[in-house]
């Protein structure tokens, strides 16, 4: 076998090399020898090539996104901003929270279930790297039409990836959302959440500092898997007995990733390692150019030292192997023993394979012959930077002005009880559980409240109570109308429903699916996402702490709806107060909370009784959700209220059906005067959530409203007549409500 | 009293379970897997997870951990023993319970409020409840489904050696329903649900699993 060195490269200008196989363009092959001052040898080009790409440069995105630090508001809460593996945000008490998304969407596509599983791990050794215990994980899920038989092959291997994986990790799946389009046909997405708590001193960075201190990479050997297009450099091996199909999509062990956190958790608290990361996408190539690159000095690695799994592997393709469950570490010469030890008492297997220099240099040797030697920041942080061309696409005015308006309303009771079960059934308001209820909710037994709640509620402290609240929201028809306001109504309604839960919203982390961002249109829609959101934490107060990027989610020219998934963490400093989302004593009061107006654009009305999708989205009024926000906080702070949801998809109809199943009680509501019942009942008007309001609180409860001047409206009685009454106009016993929101799924997947 | 509560590579509930040993009232005493030492505990929890990433089959290599061999004898000798999910595969995989758990009938993970009636109050960990009482705690497996041969069940029913069982639709294929068993002595009990998941109103869905916790206690208290 050849190995080419750097030597080899500088002997050899002319060498014939694979960049364009490898993704990049020719000008970034060029800048790539322009920086070196010589061909990059093969090691090198794979590391520049997956480092990069999109996915881990950001290279289309990052003139964007720069606007989430730009307009970031004032918070004192935000102890690590983006940049490191994930944001850090102060909860009081001396605690901190991580939390972020990820994408796995293309791999959840080719093998559904490694593919979610791994997104899953992936994650979660993102918040593992901060120094945290990963406390809980949610999932945002998009798959085509529920009847199309891809979404039989997707949606189960899906599920079964992110529970077999979280369940064998015990982390407990707290929320998430999953909807279904046909955009997202051939383009499913998943993204994962987790989130994780450490004191503030037990924060770690991914910074390789201190001359002298040793690489350590721990945790699973490392094999073929997940090398993907860096597999055209086994050319460099004229050896054809190797093993010639690999997996592109990395296959994940659970087990081994629990121990993976149990043994580094431990690591943190014996205070022996001075600056961690974890290996995601370009595996070696990202950690040892991201840790010396935020270091400030250079690295030397001894690439074989690295334990194999698969001992044909060629040092390109180690380096750039995605075999999951692995760590770096940084750790100092006096530490080192005591490091061992631990690993050893967990069963880790681990090697030190190299040290933190003082060269400025990433140098990594193979057998004595140099094969990098770059200079890091050129690797992790000096990539291509696109100001990719955007533009309001010509179609957007004409989808715009095909409002709802002209599709035939219901009318009469017995048209808007149809109207109702027909909309609880539906495949996006229809009850998740059959996919839920395949997720340990309970592991760790510190959960509050998962799903079907509004947001998932946990416990952080045992003795203070103290906790934090998180949701993850994204209506990606409101943004395919108008991707400005449509990523500020994701926002909003994330934020709504922590508030709901009676939680403070304190910070944002964001999941930014779209498509090619080659299409001028896809762009725009991209570029107008992240200036609605941007502006829209600046309102609420919110910074955005960290998220991702997923772009190419299309099939040819059908990009997916612009699907921007936000996460909204929030604080309650007990959480004994929370309030649950169903309605449970006979004889409380019930109140709509906000305006309702005539509002359907994008509604799920509109999409499941016409498959209609047109007009404008909901307006979004940020200072009417802040306000509403404090009330809800105060309420559940003061005790005035037992229960609350939010209204989003399907309006008040549907949030008062899933109060009512909640606990299986029945409520009697009437039609305000003046309001048409079936705008009062379908609308999607923003700002609004119903309260159950205890009679001996009401008085207190107006009082505060009215003190706002924030519109409330009492609406209705909870009783336990076991019908949802809507006076007047049409009554459902619960037995239907139920059958209606509970089969769709079991019977969709059960056939 | 003093509680052990063993966690092996892929335990996952073990702190849950020495949470409920504090609620109850008794010390959790962590017990490592590699340690062939019981420290002088009054009772053991072998708590819920994937030990050793339930490789081979669901307990089968935990049972050669060298902390089972001391807790064999024990148990053998008298020492109260619950597994609970995982530690009932333990539990069966080291004969100190008959039968097996295989993967539930519908090959789906499954995570729900569990009702279950409590057949035998004649054990260690149940002695606290009413024999025919109903409760509701958290179950969550993927091979829950409890089997063993006819004349072995016959056995267990006939020596009121059914612990729990399942109300309700079985969530598991468990032949007869049964949510979980006791050796002859009462001292070892094997169950799939997870009473430690049920111990606070706030984090459960209400406190009926105390009472596996509170009985050893008692019980121990009495001795």
């Amino acid at each position: 076998m050849t190995i080419d060195t750097v030597e080899l490269a500088a002997k050899t200008p002319d060498q014939p090399q694979p960049w364009d196989e490898l993704g990049l363009k020719e000008d970034e092959y060029q800048r790539i020898r322009d920086i070196l001052g010589r061909r990059p040898t093969n090691a090198e080009l794979a590391m520049y090539s997956v480092m990069w790409s999109e996915h881990c440069s950001y290279k289309s995105s990052k003139v964007h996104l720069r606007q989430f630090g730009e307009k970031a508001p004032e918070s004192d809460a935000l102890l690590v901003g983006i940049g490191q593996n994930a944001g850090v945000v102060d909860i009081g008490q001396g605690y901190a929270v991580t939390f972020k998304i990820e994408s796995h969407n293309h791999p959840s596509y080719v093998e559904p279930y490694q593919g979610a599983a791994t997104g899953v791990g992936g994650i979660v050794r993102d918040i593992l790297a901060m120094g945290a215990r990963p406390v809980a994980v949610m999932d945002s899920l998009r798959f085509g039409p529920l009847d199309a038989d891809d979404t039989h092959r997707v949606l189960p291997g899906v599920v079964a990836g992110v529970g077999g994986y979280g369940n064998c990790l015990g982390l407990p799946n707290i929320g998430g959302e999953v909807v279904f389009d046909p955009s997202y046909a051939a383009n499913p997405l998943v993204n994962a959440l987790c989130v994780g708590v450490m004191k503030h001193e037990d924060i770690h960075l991914a910074n390789a500092t201190g001359v002298g201190n040793k690489v350590v990479l721990f945790g699973a050997r490392t094999g073929g898997d997940g090398i993907g297009g860096a597999s055209i450099l086994a050319s460099e091996s004229f050896d054809d007995s190797k093993p010639s199909k690999r997996p592109a999509v990395q296959v994940g062990d659970p087990f081994m990733e629990k121990v993976l956190i149990e043994c580094c958790l431990e690591l943190f608290e014996a205070q022996v390692v001075e600056a961690i990361q974890d290996l995601g996408a370009a595996g070696i190539s990202c950690a040892t150019s991201e840790l010396a690159s935020n270091g400030d000095g250079g690295m030397y690695v001894q690439l074989e030292k690295v334990l194999l799994r698969d001992p044909s592997l060629t040092p390109g393709e180690i380096m750039m192997s995605e075999s999951q469950e692995r760590m770096m570490g940084i750790v100092t010469p006096e530490n080192l023993d005591a490091f061992l030890a631990i690993t050893a008492k967990w069963d880790v297997e681990t090697a030190v394979i190299g040290e933190v220099t003082g060269t400025g240099r990433l140098v990594i040797d193979w057998h004595g012959e140099t094969i990098v030697d770059v200079d890091p920041r050129t690797v992790a942080h000096d990539g291509p930077v696109y100001e990719r061309p955007f533009e309001r696409p010509a179609w957007q005015d004409e989808l715009q002005a095909a409002g709802p308006e002209s599709l035939p309303r219901p009318s009469g009771g017995d048209e808007l009880r149809g109207t109702l079960l027909r909309l609880l059934a539906s495949p996006n308001v229809a009850s998740k559980a059959w996919i839920t209820d395949q997720y340990d909710r309970y592991v760790l037994g510190n959960t509050v409240l998962a799903q079907p709640e509004d947001a998932g509620v946990l416990r952080i402290d045992e003795s203070t109570g103290l906790g934090v609240a998180i949701a993850t929201d994204g209506n990606g028809r409101y943004a395919k109308l108008d991707p400005y306001t449509g990523a500020q109504l994701a926002l909003a309604e994330a934020y709504r429903n922590v508030a709901t839960t009676g939680a403070r919203p304190l910070a944002v982390t964001d999941g930014l699916n779209f498509g090619s961002p080659e299409d001028p249109a896809v762009m725009w829609q991209f570029a107008e996402a992240i200036r609605g959101l941007a502006d829209g934490c600046q309102t609420l107060g919110t910074p955005v702490t960290g998220g991702n990027v997923s772009l190419y989610n299309q099939t040819g020219d059908a990009a997916i709806l612009p699907t921007a998934i936000v996460g909204v963490l929030g604080v309650l400093d007990d959480v004994a107060r929370r309030t649950p989302q169903g309605f449970r004593e006979s004889g409380q009061v019930i109140y709509l909370l906000g305006e309702t107006r005539d509002e359907f654009g994008g509604s799920e009305w509109a999409w499941a009784e016409h498959q209609h999708l047109g007009g404008r989205p909901p307006s979004v009024d940020l200072v009417a959700e802040r306000e509403l926000a404090e009330i809800l906080v105060n309420a559940s702070r003061d005790g005035l209220i037992d229960a609350a949801h939010d209204l989003s998809d399907g309006g008040l109809a549907v949030a008062l059906a899933e109060s009512v199943l909640r606990y299986g009680v029945g409520a009697r509501v009437w039609v305000p005067d003046g309001l048409d019942p079936f705008v009062f009942l379908f609308s999607e008007s923003q700002a609004r959530a119903i309260v159950a309001v205890p009679r001996s609180e009401e008085v207190r409860f107006t009082d505060m409203c009215s003190a706002r001047r924030f519109p409330h409206q009492r609406i209705g009685v909870v009783d336990d007549g076991g019908v949802l009454d809507v006076q007047g106009r049409f009554t459902v016993p619960l037995d239907e409500l139920r059958t209606a929101h509970e089969s769709t799924l079991s019977s969709a997947f059960e056939a | 009293m003093r509680i052990g509560v063993v966690t092996f590579p892929g335990s996952l509930d073990d702190r849950d379970a020495a949470r409920a040993v504090r609620v109850a009232g008794a010390e959790a005493v962590a017990l490592w897997h590699g340690d062939a030492d019981l420290h002088g505990v009054d009772a053991v929890v072998l708590p819920g997870g994937f030990s050793y990433g339930d490789y081979l089959r669901c307990g089968a290599i935990a049972r050669f951990a060298p902390v089972m061999e001391p807790l064999v004898d024990a148990a053998r000798g008298g020492l109260p023993v619950l597994g609970i999910c995982n530690g009932f595969q333990v539990l069966c995989e080291s004969h100190l319970l008959p039968g097996a758990l295989i993967r539930n009938d519908h090959r789906k993970f499954v995570c729900r409020d569990q009702p279950l009636r409590v057949e035998s109050t004649a054990t260690a960990w149940t002695s606290g409840y009413q024999a025919g009482q109903q409760i509701v705690i958290p179950l969550k497996n993927g091979e829950g489904g409890y089997v063993a041969d006819q004349r072995t069940l016959d056995e267990l029913e006939g020596e009121g050696r059914v612990v729990v069982r399942y109300l309700g639709d079985n969530p598991n294929g468990s032949y007869r329903d049964i949510a979980g068993i006791a050796n002859a002595r009462g001292n070892v009990v094997g169950l799939m649900p997870h009473p430690e998941h049920a111990v606070e109103s706030l984090t459960g869905p209400g406190t009926d699993g105390l009472g596996f916790f509170t009985s050893v206690l008692e019980g121990l208290v009495r001795a």
